[in-house]
């Protein structure tokens, strides 16, 4: 009898949601997120406007289904950049080992000290706000963090015994390094890639709230607090919404790889 | 002894390197500082001079070095953005207040976090552990600002404990001042609370299952005289470098929540600082958190071997 | 040349700067409901905005003399000598220690202050001022003609080029005899007036930036760098009629908006300017807020030199297209005064409010046009919009939504300032951009851009009809003549859509409610001398 792993259930639930929303949104809103009516600016959430609209009449609910794009979308290419180059640096430490590996973990230990958000913040004061360059911070940012998980695997992996074989068939360490042990850091992997994800949310909400991050007319949910703030009295909703979202989708991640683990730790 | 000092050369050589990486990272990047001083069409000969007088025509080493000996001395020149103002002044005015944030908030997560981490693990998979399971999970998923931004709604606006905006400086009403951060601290403090949390139930727990406590167990010891007169004292040591790492986290926190409240701290001069380039200011407040950070985690490092010699070795 | 556009650029620079005081300025529901009360269920929008009276019932109650005041800045002065080139907010602080020989008044005429009485002479070539008798300085001294010769010399020194009195200044003749002071000029010029508003200093002081003495209502007490500004009422000022009423003002500076507005929702504050919609919403119990104009142009800037908006049918159809009166109501709760030409409307004399009809709303006409043009299916534009001000950065999103209408494509492309100043100002790349331009009061100072072989036209904006009604305008000696030219140099930019011209913004500035007076100017001027306590009845 197989017991069910609620939290992998419930977080694939709500992310699934969230993202089916913002999928939906790049094909289809119930109205134009960026049609401004003056008739009905700050509106309170109604039947028409599920949450309401904000100062330019715009249809909270259309923008949250193209923020949530927005965001989930530098999420993905964040994290895509740090697994790729935390791989890279974390496979050549790991296999290789030597006075470059202490060097390079070294760094990467102060850098992980820090708080990503400081970091992120001198990242973007040197590059300048917009949307790649957020995506190009944090994901530069993202590479310590898996470059410590993948090295460590590599350091448990290549000494196993199926490393040894494919050695003495004659595979060059590329090859070793890439093709034989590679695959076997997908579980390790996903489960970083669920918890940087969660980061990388968090992390472009909050440039983007600081006015950093995604610039208009171009919306993200952390812009949409950013802009929200304003009208707090005038229009609770605008910010509440969007931050929900951005609640749920965190959770749902947390909540995911809390399952994955859950389920590698039960085998 | 030797370790210490080990450790104490380790901080200094991680803060040179820190300072020189930002001090070339802000010297590459493209714009003039003279030229954005003056305007853009300044004559050639007023921006060449200035320049000198900056002390911009030395090679990037010499305005280093210059800049180091400045630093050293709490000297990081004037800002760019407020004209006749020290970055020294301008720290030295918002660093009071973002230090009070931070330790209202740091005492606030002891306070709550190690009763409610305790609980939790006391009662495993009971009710009151479930329970607290479940709000850790869901508070860790707040961004701080969002959560700033709901503490001012409720309090601020609609049942009016305290008026957004109106931030008292602590030196003309430290309890007005600390009735306005309680806000903030408890802002950036929730998230935290929950990290805490969950950390200590899971020491506990791990903590739980060593033979010592199976032994204690045997002795006809009951669950709460193992797990107050054995296990936290040992479940507390991974716990203590958690804590550091979490001061870390109260300082980011706070650049971000410090916008939301209107706080006029270290974070909303970074923040004003990096919207107007004005990169000395950036440099400094960089240098400041990440002197900070770094002093932090030597100070735990010799806590931690304090509470458990067994590192001595490994250092 | 060179110099003159870098005074331009540093009064654009400072005037822009104060203008990101507009941060955020997402129009409000609750502010522009507070006038129109259509809204009751907004009625609950906090205290302020009921008080949201307009600029008249601010000048009730019986004036009574004494009290301090404390105003409160967002940057602090470049130099407290009148003659340094500084800054809007710089100019309108000393405003309150310095006069010229002339001075505005709020509807922007020139009436004589140090001199009783000018005379210009019909070529424009002689400028002759009579000294006011019995006028002293701060210091107790009586100004005499050579001070006044002094100043002008002075200034037209430290000015050089970028003034237009120190190129055509031949000499300057003090007649201590009859007591007047001749301007000889090189060339006839009838707008010289304005530059005439140079402070008169005496003559023997050494250190006007560090003990600084003029003829104006306040006298000087003490100068913090950073922190503050302490003037005092002059009681030998000459006009005893316009005497201040106050006994002291004290000008602090703070560090940025959000803690000016802190520090006035604290109390600590007296009068606050620039204050946005939202902050007159979240107003204090305690204040009032008085509407008056920025005093700039603001404006979607089209580069005519090249692409489609070369085509003046191009540039008419975006006037169509572009709904100003709703960017007015979201940004500015309705309270920004329309215009439809390059220049401010309070100058009455010159400004031809007809341009405000010339066009309207008509998303349908704008089709038409552009068809004319050859742009049915539309074209690309940029927006180019300086990204710290959040103002034009809304403008922008605004009409960028307003152009999806009539097909046209439009993209907002966020730079740094400096990078603003470089391409688009300095650079004239561009193709167009949401800005604000302010200027003098004199009218050249506004149009003169819109010439063809002008420095600062950053538009490549050109019409040989406007070339020479500009110049035939410009050295015009008689006053309706010249209003006349410049009025029809106003309408070809309307006409020939030069630019889609916005609105003149709205300045909401939160004052004390005891406090009465407040004026606005269309310059540089926070005027302390007329702000009284109301008597308590």
């Amino acid at each position: 009898m197989k017991r069910w792993n609620y939290s992998l259930l419930a977080g694939c639930i709500l992310s699934g949601a969230v993202l089916a929303l913002a999928l939906v949104g790049q094909f289809w809103t119930p109205y134009d997120p960026t049609a401004m009516d003056a008739s009905v600016r700050n509106a309170a959430p109604s039947l028409a406007h599920l949450c309401g609209t904000d100062n330019f009449g715009r249809d909270i609910f259309s923008r949250i289904m193209n923020g949530a794009f927005t965001t989930c979308f530098v999420a993905i290419c964040t994290v895509l950049i740090g697994a790729v180059g935390g791989t890279l640096v974390g496979a050549v430490t790991g296999y290789f080992g030597g006075p470059l590996d202490n060097v390079v973990m070294r760094v990467n230990d102060v850098l992980l000290s820090f708080p990503s958000v400081l970091l992120a913040l001198v990242l973007v004061s040197l590059m300048g706000p917009g949307t790649a360059n957020i995506i190009a911070a944090l994901g530069i940012l993202f590479i310590p963090s898996f470059a410590r998980i993948v090295r460590g695997e590599y350091l448990r992996l290549k000494n196993q015994d199926f490393v040894w074989s494919a050695r003495i068939m004659g595979a060059g360490n590329l090859r070793i390094m890439f093709v034989h042990i590679l695959p076997n850091l997908f579980v390790s992997m996903l489960t970083t890639a669920a918890v940087g994800f969660n980061n990388a949310v968090l992390a472009e909400a909050s440039m983007s709230y600081l006015g950093l991050g995604v610039q208009p007319p171009e919306t993200s949910l952390g812009r949409m607090l950013y802009e929200a703030q304003t009208y707090l009295f005038n229009a609770p909703w605008y910010a509440i919404f969007p931050g929900v979202t951005i609640i749920i989708i965190v959770l749902g991640f947390s909540l995911i790889s809390e399952g994955l683990r859950e389920r590698e730790s039960r085998g | 002894m030797k370790y210490v000092l080990k450790k104490v050369i380790t901080l200094i050589i991680t803060l040179l390197c820190i300072s020189a990486i930002t001090f070339g990272a802000f010297s590459v990047i493209p714009g003039d500082a003279a030229v954005s001083k003056l305007g853009v069409n300044a004559s050639p000969q007023q921006v060449e001079e200035l320049r000198e007088e900056m002390g911009l025509n030395d090679p990037i080493p010499v305005r280093y070095l210059s800049w180091l000996s400045g630093a050293v001395r709490g000297d990081f020149g004037d800002s760019y953005q407020y004209d006749n103002t020290t970055v020294a002044s301008l720290l030295a005015d918002r660093l009071p207040v973002t230090a009070l944030l931070a330790a209202m908030s740091f005492l606030m997560i002891l306070a709550l976090s190690l009763p409610l981490g305790i609980l939790s693990a006391r009662f495993s998979g009971k009710w009151p552990d479930i329970g607290i399971n479940l709000a850790t999970q869901v508070v860790m998923a707040i961004p701080s600002f969002f959560l700033g931004i709901i503490l001012t709604y409720v309090f601020g606006l609609v049942l009016h404990w305290f008026q957004p905006g109106q931030f008292v400086q602590p030196w003309e009403d430290l309890g007005a001042c600390l009735g306005y951060l309680a806000f903030p601290a408890a802002a950036v403090a929730l998230p935290k609370i929950a990290m805490v949390v969950k950390f200590l139930r899971g020491s506990v727990l791990a903590e739980m299952q060593k033979d010592y406590v199976r032994t204690a167990y045997s002795r006809g010891n009951t669950k709460g005289m193992v797990l107050y007169r054995h296990v936290l004292r040992n479940a507390f040591i991974p716990v203590i470098t958690f804590l550091a790492l979490v001061i870390a986290e109260i300082l980011a926190g706070s650049i971000i929540v410090e916008q939301v409240f209107s706080v006029p701290g270290v974070g909303r001069l970074l923040i004003t600082a990096i919207l107007n380039r004005d990169y000395p200011v950036v440099q400094a407040v960089v240098m400041y958190v990440t002197a900070l950070v770094v002093v932090i985690n030597f100070l735990v490092d010799l806590l931690y071997q304090a509470v458990d010699p067994r590192i001595k070795t490994s250092g | 040349m060179k110099k003159k556009a870098l005074k331009k650029l540093l009064s654009l620079v400072i005037v822009l700067t104060v203008a990101v005081a507009l941060c955020a300025c997402g129009g409000d529901k609750s502010t522009d409901e507070a006038a129109g009360a259509e809204g009751a269920e907004e009625s609950a929008g906090e205290a302020g905005q009921a008080d949201a009276a307009d600029n008249n019932s601010s000048q009730a109650g019986e004036p009574t003399t004494g009290g301090s005041v404390t105003v409160g800045m967002t940057q602090d002065l470049v130099s407290l000598d009148p003659h340094v080139i500084s800054d809007a907010g710089t100019r309108s602080v000393v405003f309150n220690l310095y006069e010229g020989l002339v001075k505005p008044t709020t509807d922007g005429e020139l009436v004589p202050a140090v001199a009783s009485d000018y005379e210009i002479s019909s070529d424009a070539k002689v400028y002759t001022f009579t000294l006011r008798d019995g006028i002293t300085f701060h210091d107790g001294s009586e100004v005499t003609v050579e001070d006044v010769k002094y100043s002008i010399e002075r200034y037209a020194e430290i000015y050089g080029e970028s003034s237009a009195l120190s190129i055509i200044l031949e000499e300057v003749v003090a007649d201590s005899e009859n007591n007047t002071v001749e301007l000889h000029l090189t060339e006839g010029n009838s707008e010289l007036l304005p530059e005439l508003t140079l402070a008169i200093i005496p003559a023997s002081n050494e250190d006007p930036a560090g003990n600084p003495i003029g003829t104006g209502p306040f006298q000087y007490v003490s100068y913090t760098p950073g922190q503050n500004l302490v003037i005092s009422r002059y009681d030998g000022y000459w006009n005893a009629e316009r005497k201040a009423y106050l006994d002291e003002v004290t000008f602090k500076f703070l560090a940025d908006v959000e803690t000016a507005y802190m520090e006035l929702q604290a109390g600590t504050l007296d009068i606050l300017d620039y204050l946005t919609t939202d902050q007159v919403a979240t107003l204090a119990d305690g204040y009032y807020v008085a509407e008056g104009s920025m005093n700039m142009v603001q404006a979607l800037f089209l580069n005519s030199g090249s692409g489609p908006l070369a085509d003046a049918r191009v540039r008419q159809a975006l006037n169509y297209a572009v709904d100003t009166q709703s960017i007015n109501d979201f940004l500015f709760g309705g309270k920004s005064k329309k215009i439809g030409t390059h220049m401010l409307t309070s100058m009455a004399q010159y400004y031809n409010a007809d341009t405000e009809n010339v066009y309207s709303y008509d998303p349908q006409r704008a089709m038409e046009l552009l068809a004319d043009a050859g742009y049915a299916d539309g074209f690309d534009l940029t927006i180019t919009v300086p990204s710290s001000y959040s103002q034009h950065v809304s403008t922008a999103e605004i009409i960028v939504e307003n152009l999806r209408a009539v097909n046209i494509n439009a993209q907002i492309e966020l730079v740094e300032w400096n990078t603003w100043l470089t391409e688009v100002y300095m650079g004239g790349e561009f193709e167009s951009t949401v800005i604000a331009f302010d200027g003098t009061l004199a009218p050249s100072d506004w149009l003169e851009r819109f010439c063809s072989d002008s420095a600062e036209n950053f538009m490549h904006y050109s019409n040989e009809e406007f070339d020479a009604l500009y110049e035939k305008a410009y050295s015009a000696v008689d006053q309706e003549e010249k209003s006349q030219y410049y009025k029809e140099a106003e309408m070809i930019l309307a006409e020939d859509a030069a630019n889609v011209y916005i609105q003149e913004p709205a300045d909401f500035v939160g004052i004390r409610d005891e406090l009465a007076g407040y004026s606005f100017y269309p310059a540089a001027a926070y005027d302390m001398s007329v702000i009284y306590y109301k008597s308590a009845e």
